[in-house]
């Protein structure tokens, strides 16, 4: 419904806003987690504004105070965001002719939730104009981004644990199911969502994280068979 | 205790690292049109990675120590199926914190 940039950037902003309900909690814990393993306020920050990958903070640091060999530690928290290559090459299809620099800021700002935002909304909206697509993206990211940091900050002050009672590990597999499901929409959507999550589950105990790729490059398989499977049935049954 | 040095080498390493993951795509095709059998595959590049992201930590949750939970599986359920019949993305999020809450009250 969206008609400009600015409509579509503001849509953006909306849609962005419940995922602080998830962003919020993990950048607080990561914060806090920080502090309690040495870290002061500006080196937390720094991780969050440089960094910017939650999975990955927390494995760096975690592996960081694990005493592993620094090689290591940095190999294996940029294989968990080996995911984010995927990402960019799927919002290059949308957002590919943009002029470099805001390229390099949709690379910047190119998170699970806002990736997932766009990809969803594009899929919906397919008359948006390049402009209104790069709006709706830095909409999305208005809330959350800079909320990361705040929100980090604010963790590292506290240092104290926020209490396990509020199970908020769990915010995160919620909020992606919840994004993921609405998308289950076709049977190679299916496939690929289905044979991701069984090989994820068989893969689990691959070192450096790479049963999710591997299970991520099983599932676009998957999808992409499956719609060639779909399209010749389709093709058939217009013929016969 | 974590070597300041080190600490900002993997901060600095891991900032570079994860922008030219994020930019690769992004930056080098740019314009330039990709195959068609790559499209076929990045159409399906969010409904892979996410579920196979969650999937384990829907079945091994690291806050039990990676054993099976009844109010994380009822929970993770929950959101799936309101997120798949309503297409209503909060509405899944509420209803699976609704449904991890309850659940954790009524076992624990």
């Amino acid at each position: 419904m969206s008609s400009t940039p600015s409509s579509a950037y503001w849509r953006g902003v909306r849609d962005g806003l419940p995922f602080l309900l998830v962003i919020g909690p993990f950048s607080l814990l990561f914060g806090v987690v920080a502090t309690e393993a040495g870290l002061n306020v500006l080196e937390a920050l720094a991780f969050s504004v440089v960094v910017i990958a939650g999975a990955a903070q927390f494995a760096a640091l975690q592996l960081l105070q694990d005493n592993a060999p620094t090689l290591i530690v940095i190999l294996s928290a940029l294989a968990i965001n080996l995911r984010m290559a995927m990402y960019s090459a799927s919002l290059t299809t949308h957002l590919g002719a943009a002029p470099l620099w805001q390229r390099a800021l949709v690379a910047y700002f190119t998170v699970d939730q806002s990736f997932a935002l766009a990809t969803a909304t594009f899929e919906k909206e397919r008359d948006w104009s390049l402009a209104q697509k790069v709006a709706y993206f830095f909409g999305c990211v208005t809330p959350i981004c800079p909320m990361w940091y705040v929100l980090t900050v604010v963790g590292a002050l506290i240092g104290n644990t926020i209490p396990p009672e509020f199970a908020l590990d769990f915010a995160l597999p919620i909020t992606f199911i919840a994004m993921i499901a609405p998308m289950l929409r076709t049977v190679p959507h299916l496939a690929a969502a289905g044979v991701a999550v069984t090989m994820s589950l068989v893969l689990a105990g691959l070192p450096l994280n790479l049963g999710l790729l591997a299970s991520a490059l099983l599932g676009m398989i998957a999808g992409a068979q499956a719609e060639l499977w779909v399209n010749r049935k389709l093709a058939k049954e217009a013929q016969g | 205790m974590i070597d300041p040095h080190e600490l900002w080498l993997v901060i600095i390493a891991l900032g570079v690292g994860s922008f030219a993951l994020r930019f690769m795509f992004l930056g080098l095709v740019g314009r330039r049109e990709l195959p068609e059998w790559a499209l076929r595959h990045l159409r399906y590049t969010a409904v892979s990675v996410l579920p196979a992201l969650v999937a384990p930590l829907v079945v091994w949750p690291s806050a039990t120590g990676g054993q099976t939970d009844p109010a994380r599986l009822a929970a993770a359920s929950v959101a799936l199926c309101v997120g798949l019949f309503t297409g209503r993305v909060f509405a899944a999020i509420l209803s699976g914190f609704a449904t991890l809450y309850a659940m954790l009250w009524l076992v624990g």
